[in-house]
Parts: structure tokens; sequence; C-alpha cells
């Protein structure tokens, strides 16, 4: 268990000897994060004593004499101003006056203490101020771990974006240069895949921009009632074209009662990627079925294909960022490594979750649920 | 200095910087052979041992290149490795294999930054497998 650190500063040496008493074996719990601190009490008897152990060695709680015979409490908490870093201070006064409190407060001290105090008074504020300490150092660890993931996405951001640049410049300069022999069809093909390469880029860009939109939670969205089916009939729609090409019949099992408040652009981003992705890890004379089932709590989307599958494994990272299954299969298959990642926050927004059951050359199924979104009732922003 | 019968590795997890790699390789007269990843790397590596490896850094994982650099100086500390990688100028992270400090990590005689330019790589190349 971590110990954090008391100073109590006071000319009575009664009131330290009692302060130390009442903390002794005092245990703090953060009920926030489940954390348990124990409590050391060290001591001073002026402001100039409690000054120089602040400096040597600040303590994380500093319970501070408004009254004292040299330099008074709030000259002590000015002295300290700026460096106090994660010290809560208590102020403990007799002029319990609301003056001296607003004006220890304002110049930084976390609470008062009116004496004389009881010892379970006593408890209370020190257990805030523990409380106080520790949650703020865990929303500086959160902050910062939150900082590495920024900085890990763009790192691979950044080498996703230049591996077809190379590519395509890869390409180019041996079409340039004429360097890979006579035939003519093999430059041909050499700028088939840089244009394949182009468009591979495109698509993550916009996933990318996508991704943006939802995270950064600037987009304007349209909340209405909306049918479900008919945006599924719309995303199988939209991938006719795709599906006739790679031999790929795509069905739509539709429930009439499905009906939900939501973005309707959120809810097409959504069947986009689950039927692109249903029809790119197909196999030719394959099959796709969409389908959709609501009640009260909200629908549930279901799309089946019979493509190519995906070990245990492969389906526990399928829904990070930029996570694609890479394998012989897959290798010639476009994609950002964005889209299921997508998905996933869409469904989190809608209080919901995403799922995926595979088995390797049979098919994946994806089951998407979707709640009533949390915004649409609580905020009324942008309903309508 | 010959490219005659040396066989060369590269592993990459792009299948057009693969096929672009190994045209050029073989057009300089090299042998080659290709892997699409860590594992696949460690399958051929199984089978046969090149003269040289090409390894990229980033492949299935973030450091898939180190751990092929790694499986094959255990094998055969005198086959040359070349690492590349875009990762110094995506991150600001640098390392390189120019001191004994970093060459006890990076298993790899040398590192080279993605886009390669060709005539650099064979350069090392050359100047690794001399007296080979």
């Amino acid at each position: 268990m971590e110990t954090l650190r008391v100073l109590v500063v006071d000319d009575e040496p009664g009131m330290r000897l009692g302060v130390a008493r009442a903390l002794r074996g005092h245990v703090v719990t953060v009920p926030e994060i489940g954390e348990q601190v124990a409590l050391r009490v060290d001591q001073a008897e002026t402001g100039e004593r409690a000054l120089e152990m602040i400096r040597s060695d600040a303590p994380n709680i500093l319970l501070l004499d408004y009254k004292l015979p040299g330099i008074d409490g709030l000259d002590v908490l000015k002295q300290i101003d700026g460096q106090r870093g994660p010290m809560a201070t208590v102020m403990m006064t007799a002029y319990a006056s609301l003056d001296t409190a607003i004006s220890a407060i304002k110049k930084g001290a976390f609470d008062f203490l009116a004496k004389p105090f009881t010892p379970d008074e006593l408890k209370t504020v020190v257990d805030k101020a523990a409380a106080n300490i520790i949650l703020a150092r865990q929303a500086r660890k959160l902050a910062r771990e939150k900082r590495q993931a920024r900085f890990e996405f763009i790192s691979v951001l950044a080498h996703e974006l230049k591996a077809p640049l190379n590519a395509i410049e890869g390409y180019l300069t041996t079409i340039r240069d004429r360097s890979a022999g006579d035939d003519e069809a093999v430059y041909s093909e050499m700028l088939d895949r840089a244009l394949v390469r182009l468009e591979g880029m495109r698509k993550m860009i916009f996933d990318l921009l996508d991704l943006t939109r939802i995270e950064s939670g600037k987009r304007k969205r349209e909340l209405a009632a909306l049918d479900v089916c008919e945006v599924a009939a719309a995303g199988v729609e939209t991938f006719a074209t795709e599906a006739a090409k790679q031999g790929v019949t795509v069905a739509l099992d539709a429930d009439d009662n499905a009906v939900l408040t939501a973005d309707r652009g959120e809810l097409e981003v959504i069947f986009n990627n689950l039927i692109s992705n249903a029809i790119k890890y197909n196999r030719e004379g394959g099959k796709v079925v969409v389908s959709i089932r609501g009640d009260e709590a909200g629908v549930k989307i279901r799309v089946r294909d019979t493509g190519i599958g995906m070990t245990e494994e492969e389906s526990s990272r399928l829904f990070e960022d930029f996570v694609r299954i890479k394998n012989v299969k897959t290798r010639d298959i476009l994609g950002s490594g964005l889209g299921l990642s997508i998905v996933r926050k869409l469904a989190h927004m809608y209080g919901g979750r995403v799922t995926a059951e595979s088995e390797p050359d049979v098919g994946s199924t994806f089951t998407v649920v979707l709640g009533s979104d949390q915004a649409a009732e609580g905020s009324g922003d942008g309903s309508g | 200095m010959t490219a005659k019968n040396k066989t060369i590795l590269v592993v990459d997890d792009d299948s057009d910087y693969l096929l672009q790699l190994r045209m050029r390789l073989e057009a300089a007269g090299y042998e080659v052979i290709t892997a699409d990843g860590q594992q696949g790397a460690l399958d051929v590596l199984e089978k046969r041992m090149p003269d040289l490896a090409v390894v990229d850094l980033m492949m299935e994982h973030p450091d898939s290149g180190f751990v092929v650099c790694h499986h094959i100086k255990k094998r055969d500390p005198a086959v040359p490795v070349i690492l590349v990688t875009g990762l110094t100028s995506e991150t600001g992270m640098e390392f390189d294999a120019e001191t004994d400090e970093e060459r006890s990590w990076v298993k790899a005689d040398v590192v080279l930054d993605k886009p390669i330019r060709f005539e650099q790589l064979q350069r090392e190349m050359e100047r690794l497998m001399k007296g080979a």
C-alpha cells in the first residue's frame, strides 16, 4: 500500500500530537479507482520550519494553521505558490470566518478545517484531499497514456501512408527508366498496380477522415428515427457492382420493425464497412447475407459471408486500429485496417458492440448491436 | 565482385515492394528468395540460409524485422543482414547499427532508411559480401 505524507504545521504541541494520533493507522480508500493509501504524519511548529521542510521534500497533504508565531499560514501559502505541485493544503483556523476561508482557498488551499475539530472531521477532510491527489495523479497517467497511444497511431499511420507511396514511386521509376526489359505487358501491369495502390491510399484517407470525425465529436450529427432496413438496402445497392465483379451475391433479410434513432451517415459507415468486407474477403460464387432484427432495446445487424474466414488469434486483433489480417489469402485485398475499428467506435456511441465469429475457409459473421443513441435522449442535441 | 551464385533473402510485407526489389536484384544477377513477413522468413530460413538478407522492420508486428535479424544471426553470424526501415523518419526514434552497443541489440550490419536508393543498397551488399 502506498503511503502519503502529511505535514501538520501548528505552534500548539497538543494540536500536532492530536492530529498525528488521529491519523495513525488511518487508511484512506479511494472508491473511484479502488485504491487504498496509508498516511505518515510529520510535524512543524512554525511557518519558517514548514517552508524549509516543504522545500527539501514536499508532503502530499499540508495541514496548515492560520495563526502562527512568525509568518502566518497565508504567507506560507503565498510562498509555496507555484512550487506546490501535487500538494493539497488544508487550512486549520480558529477564526473560521468565511473571509479567512475564502482568502486561503483563493491562494490555493484545497479546503479548510474550523478549530476545534473532531478526529472524524479531520479524517473526512484528509480523505478528500488524499482522494484528490490520487485521482489527479491517475488523470495525469491517463493523459500520458493517451499521448502515447496517439504517438503510436501516428507512427503506424505514417508507415501505412508511406508504403503505397514507396511502391508507386518504385513502379514509376522502373517505367521511366525502362529498367524491366522490353516486354511492354510488364510495364502496363506495373501501371495497374500503381493505380491499385493509389486507390488503396485514397480509401485510407477517407477512412481516416471518418475516424477523425467520429473521435473529435465535432461533426454535426443529425439524429432521426430511421428505418434501418432502408439504410441497409441502400448499402447493398452501393456495392452491387463490386459484388457482381467478384461473383458474390448479396441478400437482405430484413425485419420491418427495425427503427432506430440514429445519424444516417453513421449507419451508412457501419453498413458500408461490413458489406464491403464481406464481399472483399469472400470467394468466387460466394454469398453475403445481411440480416436486420429490431426490438424495443435496439437493432441487431448481422452480416454473414462465405469467405476466407479467420483463425481465433486473427479475429481477436481485428477491431484495433490499422490491424489487417495478412496472409496469403488476403495479400491482394486492399484495405486501410481502419474499417472495423470505425465500426466498433460507432457501435460504442450507440451503447452497443460489435462481435465477430469466424472459421477459416468457411466464413465470418459480424454482429453489431445498436441501442438507442445516448445523445439522442440526453442532450437533445440535433434531434429532429 | 560478382553477383553470381549469391542468394539474397528479401523480407517485406508489401508485395509490390517485394516484387520491385526482386526484379532489380535479379537484373543485377542475384538469385532472390522472398518472404512476405516474419513467419514466412522463419519458414524459409528453416530450409536454407541465404548469402545476405534484406529485412523490413515493421511487418506483422512493429518489431518483426528485429526478430528475423536475430534469428539469422543466431543461426549464422557470418551472414550479413541489412535492416530496412521507415521508422526513423516516422517516429523520430533513432537507432543504428554503427556501434558495438547498438549492434548488441540491433542484430543487423547496416540499417537503411526507406525509401532506399537501389544503388546504395547494392553498394552496401557488395561491401558486406566482399571476401565471403
